[in-house]
């Protein structure tokens, strides 16, 4: 425990003192605040006179300028967990300090958990801090209290982002093992940022054309389209990025009652939605949008578990 | 009295692939020694010394350092033996105060004892002067120094040098030479140090093992070596010639 506690405070030191971290964490910051800040006017705006449930949640969930606080995050959240992570164990191996911090009296897997352990809580750290000081703007903008559930449901928010960063986080560390030079480490993270996040919604267009054509001419089967939507669906889902939108905006929309499109939806689920308008539950959100959330946090653990295994079994020479 | 074997290997062996990188390899360290590990690059010593410390696992034969097996002691070898690697890295924006710092928090050191240790270690190496510049300020021959600090801030019983005066200028060169031999004469630590400078370890050494393409090829003193080699001669042989008699024979 020693030895992880060593190396933790090492690594978040020197995350807190780096300047990348300064220049992230203050192109974070700043975007946020905008986003929220724009987003807060229009609310005020538009909330003259009449009052909606849930208006302290808009202001994670509307664009402001450009994006919302929410899209935001899930675009470049990613960047926090790779600038984190990119050369956590290649730059200590370019310097030869790892044999000497493996030659001291610890566990080689202190290294690797206290690393990303530090991540985490830099990660978190961050994050918070962001929700809080929107928070605090909201409360002066709108003069508006958030009630018990909005704030449960704006901390399962930041508990999913925080997962959701920490995947990348631990993919980047996994290519930091994986790759002795920091640049093509850095490169790796990025190039599958990249993929994962943007070019899978593309893919998913491909496949769901190639292997359930819908022909125009020919009229539309029902069949058909409910096949090609559900191939998109299934391949999109390979996507972080799209586990973590749809799980998170179902959490700060309590109007949202599915993750799915309207199409692919059936009758009576159909006329339930059109039906009832009333906000969902904390409860029932959260039911409705388990398997992301599950599906996220399996897919950080299995990231974390690759690079500790490929970490143990390395062999360290310098 | 009978001298207590520190470091002692049978039949070490280590298969990279299929290439043998250490062969068979049978020697001791006693205490109280000076032992020059001495061979061409390449030879398998860095490969032996990681497979003394368990950070590298053997493919045949055992090792054993002050009794305790490396591969399942690991934490307990590491925490007697200073091993410090070639061209030793430090992290070049903390000063060298703070390395110290966060390798006697590795080790478990307690705050306030790490404080009077560090003091303690930086006069041994004669860096307190420039205790508070960053590493990354460093002349070659101070960072060799510090990382000699990085050793001895754990109390180490045995030390593994690798290669310790490796492109260091004769001054600061003669100064790591003293500075082992001086820790070792005063405070009983057992050397284990591999270098290609063979007059160095000639002036420093008890004894010397020669290592070529895994294999030890001579073991013993200077003297019996050369008696062994070119029977009582006339004159005394340096380390040199013997190097080079063995080196051409292998």
């Amino acid at each position: 425990m020693q030895d992880l506690l060593a190396i933790y405070r090492k690594e978040l030191s020197d995350h807190f003192s780096s300047n990348r971290f300064v220049i992230i964490f203050g192109l974070i910051a700043m975007v946020s605040f905008i986003t929220s800040y724009m987003a807060g006017i229009n609310l005020r705006e538009n909330i003259e006179g009449e009052k909606p449930t849930f208006i302290f949640l808009l202001l994670f969930s509307s664009p402001g300028a450009m994006l919302s606080m929410m899209q935001f995050v899930a675009f470049f959240g990613p960047l926090i967990g790779i600038v984190l992570g990119f050369d956590s164990i290649n730059r200590e191996r370019a310097h030869g300090t790892l044999i000497k911090i493996i030659s001291q009296p610890i566990y080689r897997d202190a290294v690797i958990n206290g690393k990303f352990l530090a991540g985490i809580t830099t990660i978190s750290i961050m994050l918070l801090s962001i929700i809080l000081v929107i928070t605090g703007f909201g409360l002066t903008i709108l003069g508006i209290v958030p009630g018990s559930e909005e704030i449960i449901r704006i901390f399962i928010f930041f508990v999913i982002s925080v997962f959701y960063i920490s995947f990348w986080l631990a993919l980047s560390i996994l290519f930091s093992i994986l790759f002795r030079n920091i640049a093509t480490s850095a490169l790796a993270s990025i190039a599958a940022w990249i993929f994962l996040s943007f070019f899978i919604s593309l893919g998913a267009d491909v496949m769901a054309d190639s292997l359930a054509p819908i022909d125009q001419k020919e009229g539309i089967r029902q069949e058909t389209l409910i096949r090609h939507i559900r191939i998109k669906e299934i391949v999109s889902h390979f996507s972080p990025l799209v586990l973590y939108s749809d799980a998170s905006s179902t959490i700060i929309n309590p109007l949202r009652k599915t993750t799915r499109s309207l199409v692919f939806m059936g009758p009576v689920e159909r006329l339930s939605a059109s039906r009832f308008q009333n906000p969902l539950p904390v409860s029932q959100s959260l039911l409705v949008v388990y398997p992301h959330i599950v599906a996220l946090i399996a897919i950080s653990v299995i990231c974390f578990a690759i690079s500790y295994t490929v970490f143990m079994l390395q062999e360290i020479r310098v | 009295m009978e001298l207590r074997e520190v470091v002692k290997t049978s039949g070490l062996t280590k298969y990279y692939n299929s290439q043998c990188a250490v062969n068979h390899l049978s020697f001791d360290v006693k205490e109280g020694e000076i032992f020059g590990f001495l061979g061409p690059n390449g030879a398998g010593k860095t490969t032996t010394i990681l497979m003394l410390l368990g950070l590298t696992y053997p493919s045949q034969g055992s090792a054993s350092v002050l009794g305790m097996d490396p591969i399942k002691k690991a934490k307990e070898v590491k925490r007697v033996v200073g091993y410090l690697p070639e061209n030793v890295g430090f992290y070049q924006d903390l000063n060298a105060i703070e390395s110290l710092h966060y390798i006697a928090d590795l080790n478990g050191i307690p705050k306030r004892e790490a404080d009077k240790k560090i003091k303690e270690v930086l006069e041994v190496v004669g860096l307190m002067d420039d205790a508070e510049k960053l590493v990354g300020n460093y002349s070659r021959g101070m960072k060799q120094r510090l990382g000699i600090a990085e050793v001895l801030i754990k109390d180490p019983k045995v030390m593994f040098l690798d290669e310790p005066t490796l492109g260091l200028d004769p001054e600061a060169a003669i100064k790591i030479i003293d500075l082992i031999s001086q820790l070792n004469s005063e405070r009983g630590i057992t050397v284990l140090l591999s270098s290609h400078n063979l007059y160095q370890v000639q002036k420093m050494c008890t004894r010397v093992g020669i290592m070529i393409r895994g294999k030890m090829v001579a073991l013993g003193t200077i003297d019996e070596l050369a008696k062994q080699r070119f029977g009582i001669g006339d004159r005394e042989y340096t380390l040199e010639e013997i190097y080079l008699h063995f080196f051409k024979e292998a």
